[in-house]
């Protein structure tokens, strides 16, 4: 078997000694305080290209997520504000964690035929795999409501139903995509 | 005794208590914010008080109330009195050792003499170093009582990491008492007052550069925070007070804070010349070749500001440490107390001699 080598650095004796080095670090982080207040300072007096901090703030201020990132669910809806899903089960089908539970009922309409009676999603067994995005054969759902603050103080609280589905806001802090873009 | 200038001084020295704890309070707000914007980051602000929130200033109120309200967990097999006892011997002791310390000179108002000090005593430095010594028992106990086996390896690491440095400490400032002659503090204080070559101050970080960085080394080891906090290591053992919660666990977190403050304000009186202000003579201050003479109540209120302003950047150059450093392994912290701060602190003593013996003093 290979083995390698590993040539540890040999200290120097300034930097056997602790203190030079001490002191170096102590300049680099002294560097970033007097620098960071100094931003802090001529921020809040108005000049607000400084920044002294990197922290976004969360609650308040959020991070832009990247388009194809995978957030919570929601149904498209057709222009009369059905769904578009056909009840296909596909989704339902692929759920690795089995947490789609849909119920079809039949449609007059002769180009749709099916359409869920019900369509729950359990969030708290979802692992946002997306193969439901990627199954469905009508763009009927997606996951790309931008919402990540998904939380609940009970099991029955994470169960979204179609409403909470077809209408995302409704349950959200936030919302950066209209649910009615096709 | 005069009732006027008891009541002065006792006065002075409530204004002073008052301004140790409060600062000791504020630390644990600055320590978060320092580090904060030591690391570009912005730190604690989230606590509000009708919508103000004043920099995170409220989490030092918050804090307080977590602790009072939270409860005061008592293991079961533990020693009861020792356990509930030690927290309090740890900042008792913490505390009065705040009483030697001259914070500013003889007071002179309307001929009385009012010292600015708690305790005018001739061996002022010993019973500081005693002090924080009996408090160690604290630390001790505190691991001892709480019968389990990690707060027992903490008290352990704790009376040998503390034993080892008081001696380091100890050690390292028999140079200036050399040097001094005095182990009052406020006469020590009073012999910085003089000037080399008529212009540089001779304070202790002058004469006794090394005995400085000796001095501070084991004092930092005496807070036992970063990166000596081995006591305390966080991430491993838990420490000594692993045990406890509520306003128990506090007052050793206050007690933390509290030595924080003590060791800036012994760094300032021993070697940054307490609260002498360079050029500023009884009389007002003299320079070169200009002089501005100021009353004598005006010349000692300048100390102690000189000596609040010295202690504050003190404190705000420990939290840099603390904050800048990894911690010590532990055979590392033994082999720097023993093989390097002692002998240094010895050879220290040894040229000091040598240089007085032949400067003839
Ligand atoms: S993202 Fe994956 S786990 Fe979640 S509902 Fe869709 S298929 Fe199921
Ligand atoms: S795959 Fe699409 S159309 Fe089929 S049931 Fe799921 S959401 Fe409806």
């Amino acid at each position: 078997m290979a083995t390698i080598q590993v040539q540890r650095k040999q200290l120097n004796f300034w930097e056997r000694i602790y203190l030079p080095e001490i002191f170096r670090g102590l300049a680099i982080t002294s560097g970033h305080f007097f620098r960071n207040l100094l931003f802090h300072g001529l921020r809040a007096f108005g000049l607000k290209q400084f920044r002294g901090a990197v922290t976004i703030q969360y609650p308040e201020e959020q991070r832009p997520l990247p388009l194809r990132s995978r957030t919570r669910h929601r149904l498209t809806q057709r222009e009369d504000g059905s769904p578009r899903c056909v009840a296909c089960m596909m989704c339902e089908t692929v759920c690795p964690a089995l947490c789609i539970y849909i119920v079809a009922k039949e449609v007059p309409d002769p180009d749709i035929e099916k359409a869920p009676a019900s369509f729950d999603i359990d969030l708290g067994k979802c692992v946002y795999c997306g193969f439901c995005v990627e199954a469905c054969p009508e763009d009927a759902i997606r996951m790309d409501t931008q919402i990540l603050d998904i939380a609940s103080y009970s099991r029955e609280g994470m169960m979204y139903s179609m409403d909470d589905l077809l209408h995302p806001e409704k349950h959200a802090n936030r919302i950066l995509v209209d649910p009615k873009r096709p | 005794m005069d009732f006027f200038p008891a009541a002065l001084q006792l006065t002075a020295i409530f204004i002073f208590l008052t301004g140790v704890l409060s600062l000791a309070g504020l630390l644990t707000w600055v320590e978060r914010k320092q580090s904060a914007v030591m690391q570009d980051r912005i730190g604690a602000n989230r606590a509000r008080v009708f919508g103000l929130r004043l920099f995170g200033l409220f989490h030092i109120l918050a804090d307080a109330l977590k602790m009072l309200t939270k409860e005061n967990f008592i293991p079961k097999n533990a020693d009861k009195f020792l356990y509930q006892i030690a927290p309090v011997i740890s900042i008792f002791f913490a505390l009065i050792a705040f009483a030697a310390i001259p914070f500013g000179d003889v007071l002179q108002i309307g001929g009385y003499q009012i010292p600015l000090q708690g305790l005018d005593i001739n061996v002022g430095l010993l019973y500081i170093f005693s002090m924080l010594s009996i408090g160690v028992y604290g630390v001790i106990l505190a691991g001892f009582s709480s019968q389990s086996n990690y707060s027992f390896l903490g008290g352990l690491r704790a009376s040998s990491q503390l034993i080892s440095y008081e001696i380091a400490i100890g050690s390292s400032i028999i140079g200036l008492v050399m040097i001094y002659g005095t182990l009052n503090l406020n006469e020590m204080v009073r012999v910085q007052g003089r000037y080399f070559w008529g212009w540089l101050p001779a304070w202790g970080i002058v004469v006794q550069p090394a005995a400085f960085f000796l001095f501070l080394t084991a004092a930092i080891a005496e807070t036992k925070r970063i990166p000596f906090d081995l006591p305390e290591g966080e991430s491993e053992i838990v420490g000594y007070f692993l045990e406890y919660s509520g306003m128990r666990f506090g007052l050793f977190f206050l007690t933390d804070f509290l030595e924080t403050i003590l060791v800036a304000m012994l760094a300032a009186t021993l070697f940054f010349g307490g609260w002498q202000v360079p050029g500023l003579a009884g009389d007002g201050f003299h320079f070169a070749n200009a002089a501005w003479p100021l009353p004598s109540i005006a010349v000692t209120l300048l100390g102690v500001a000189s000596f609040a302003c010295k202690t504050v950047f003190f404190c705000w150059f420990l939290m840099t440490i603390r904050w800048t450093l990894p911690r010590f392994r532990y055979d590392q912290l033994m082999r720097l107390g023993w093989t390097m701060l002692f002998p240094l602190a010895m050879a220290n003593i040894v040229v000091t001699g040598g240089v007085m013996l032949l400067l003839n003093r």
